[in-house]
């Protein structure tokens, strides 16, 4: 488990990360959110006791990582911004090489390596320097980095910043893979990924803590959530009436009007659900629904709320 | 425990990160080449006549002064530069452990250097009648200046993110280690400087201490002096990196 209690960072006059406190759970993928600068790094940096706290405290399994760094960093794999690595090592040396930091000793660290290699699919570049890798490889070898002792915790900071398409999915999938019996605290500004691999999501903006939530709850918090686009063959006026009657519907508009289909867009009054009325409505005057859709709610819609309200609060206060 | 795995695992690596470069084979043939051409050519060996190597070891403070920091400019500085920094000082590696590690391999690696030059005593014997226990003594008071020139070297590295500063700074203060006791510097001192505040500096120097081991005094107290500066400087490495660390 990881307890955050209270955390604040300043650096001079800058206060970067601003009384954090939160609980994480054995099972969770945790997303770390938020736009940059916001202070998700120096988050991650407390937890993996590279930084130590302005104050507040951070536990890792128990362990109170600013008194005991070392023991902490035993349960934790830490990916840190940008992957850094030691460029002029092969794949295979420098994985050795934090196989024995870790604790593998002779064959059991090569081993250790090799078991490493294989589950990261990283034996086609095993010999090769790490500065001659691409950002997929690189990046992975990175990730490998991190699972070499087996640990309780990945903090992974930006894991698919910078890669394409394919190679972001490779890393998330191997994300996934790992995911259970362990905790991960990812960061990315990244809104896809966050619904694609994390049971739980925090948006940070500007060194507070704005939202801890499930993806599936904070998406209901975008503005469009729930609003319905219908497309029917019935008369324009109508229909305008027929459907602003429903008792959840604070408002119909119409996106086009032809002679025989309406399409109109229904906006529910507090983000109800308006499908099963609306075709209620229709199908009791014999209008034919040729389309349907519910706004699912779009995370960065959620996230821009949240990011500039607060940018827009700071400018008015 | 740690401290051995860790210091030893550290060590190998940047063992390796010498030899995987250029950089070990150029630094071994100029310190080679430099070191004879210095004996031979400048000090005229054979034409002293004399089967002792004071002319070889006259010439190691110079060389370290330019050849270590060049040793010691990457240990530190390009961790920073790289941010692996961050990397190793994650992986429940300590500062402390990490600057045995470095220093034991890059140390070796100049002790190596130290061992190539065995053509020039071996010449020395055939030359003539040497003493040896002085030409032992002369190479223990050699790598021990290697150490202290390495473990200021070790310090700037730590200080930056650029080699070439770090390299720049090493020299300097290596440069004041030896200039603040060697003679023609001290005997211009005294010209217009109280002699207690000449020989209060000179006291940091590396030179005395250099001096009397080579002439195959081994006295307690240059052994005390080389170790205090080396753990000094590696002291002030630690306390660098701890407060870039928090540690
Ligand atoms: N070492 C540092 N010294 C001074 N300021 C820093 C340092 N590290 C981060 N900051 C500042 O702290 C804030 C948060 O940064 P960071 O945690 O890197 O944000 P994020 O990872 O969310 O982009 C930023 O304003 C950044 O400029
Ligand atoms: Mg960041």
């Amino acid at each position: 488990m990881i307890k955050v209690e209270h955390l604040v960072k300043k650096f001079g006059l800058r206060t970067a990360v601003n009384d954090v406190s939160f609980r994480v759970e054995k099972g969770t993928v945790l997303g770390f959110l938020g736009p940059n600068g916001a202070g998700k790094t120096t988050t991650i940096r407390m937890i993996a006791g590279y930084l130590p706290p302005t104050s507040g405290a951070v536990e890792v399994n128990g362990i109170d990582v600013v008194a005991d760094p070392v023991a902490a960093q035993k349960q934790i794999g830490y990916m840190p911004e940008n992957t850094p690595l030691y460029d002029e090592m092969t794949v295979e040396a420098f994985l050795n090489f934090l196989a024995e930091i870790r604790g593998f000793a002779g064959a059991d660290r090569r081993r250790q390596a090799d078991a490493i290699i294989d589950k990261c699919m990283l034996s086609s570049v095993r010999h090769q320097p790490i500065e001659t890798l691409s950002k997929g490889y690189r990046r992975r070898t990175c990730l490998a980095q991190t699972l070499i002792h087996d640990p309780a915790v990945l903090l992974l900071d930006e894991p698919t910043e910078g890669l394409d398409p394919n190679q972001k999915q490779v890393v998330r999938e191997m994300i996934e893979r790992m995911a259970q019996n362990k905790i991960i605290v990812l960061s990315t500004h990244v809104l896809e990924e966050v619904e694609a691999i994390c049971s739980r999501v925090m948006i940070i903006s500007e060194g507070r803590l704005q939202v801890d939530s499930r993806p599936g709850d904070l998406k209901k918090r975008a503005g469009g959530y729930n609003t319905l686009t219908i497309e029917v063959v019935a008369p324009a006026a109508e229909a305008l009436q027929a459907f602003a009657e429903i008792p959840d519907v604070a408002e119909v508009v119409s996106l086009s009007s032809g002679s025989e289909k309406q399409v109109l867009r229904l906006v529910p009054k507090d983000r109800q659900s308006l499908a099963v009325r609306a075709i209620e409505v229709a199908s009791a005057r014999r209008w034919l629904v040729t389309e349907l859709r519910s706004d699912p709610g779009r995370l960065d819609d959620v996230f821009r709320q949240i990011t500039i309200t607060d940018d827009v609060g700071r400018k008015t206060a | 425990m740690d401290m051995l795995s860790h210091g030893r695992a550290i060590a190998k690596r940047e063992w390796s990160a010498y030899f995987n470069s250029p950089v070990a084979y150029i630094f071994i043939v100029i310190f080679l080449v430099l070191a004879g051409f210095f004996t031979f050519s400048v000090s005229g060996f054979y034409e002293v006549g004399q089967a002792d190597l004071r002319s070889f070891f006259f010439w190691h403070p110079w060389l370290y002064l330019i050849l270590v920091p060049a040793v010691a400019m990457r240990l530190w500085a390009e961790e920073r530069r790289q941010g692996t920094i961050e990397l190793l000082f994650t992986t429940s590696v300590t500062p402390a452990q990490a600057i045995a590690g470095k220093m034991a391999a890059a140390w070796a690696f100049l002790g190596l250097a130290l061992l190539l030059t065995f053509p020039i005593p071996l010449t020395a014997g055939w030359l003539g009648r040497p003493d040896w226990g002085v030409i032992v003594s002369g190479y223990v008071a050699s790598f021990l200046l290697a150490g202290a020139y390495l473990a200021v070297g070790m310090f700037t590295s730590a200080l930056t993110r650029n080699q070439v500063i770090s390299f720049i700074l090493a020299v300097v203060l290596g440069l004041f280690l030896i200039l603040a006791g060697f003679q023609p510097v001290t005997d211009l001192l005294s010209q217009w400087a109280p002699g207690w505040l000449v020989d209060g500096v000179a006291a940091f120097s590396f030179m005395p201490h250099y001096e009397a081991m080579q002439r195959g005094v081994l006295d307690a107290r240059d052994f005390v002096y080389f170790a205090s500066v080396t753990g000094f400087m590696l002291f002030l490495t630690h306390l660098v990196l701890g407060n870039r660390t928090g540690r």
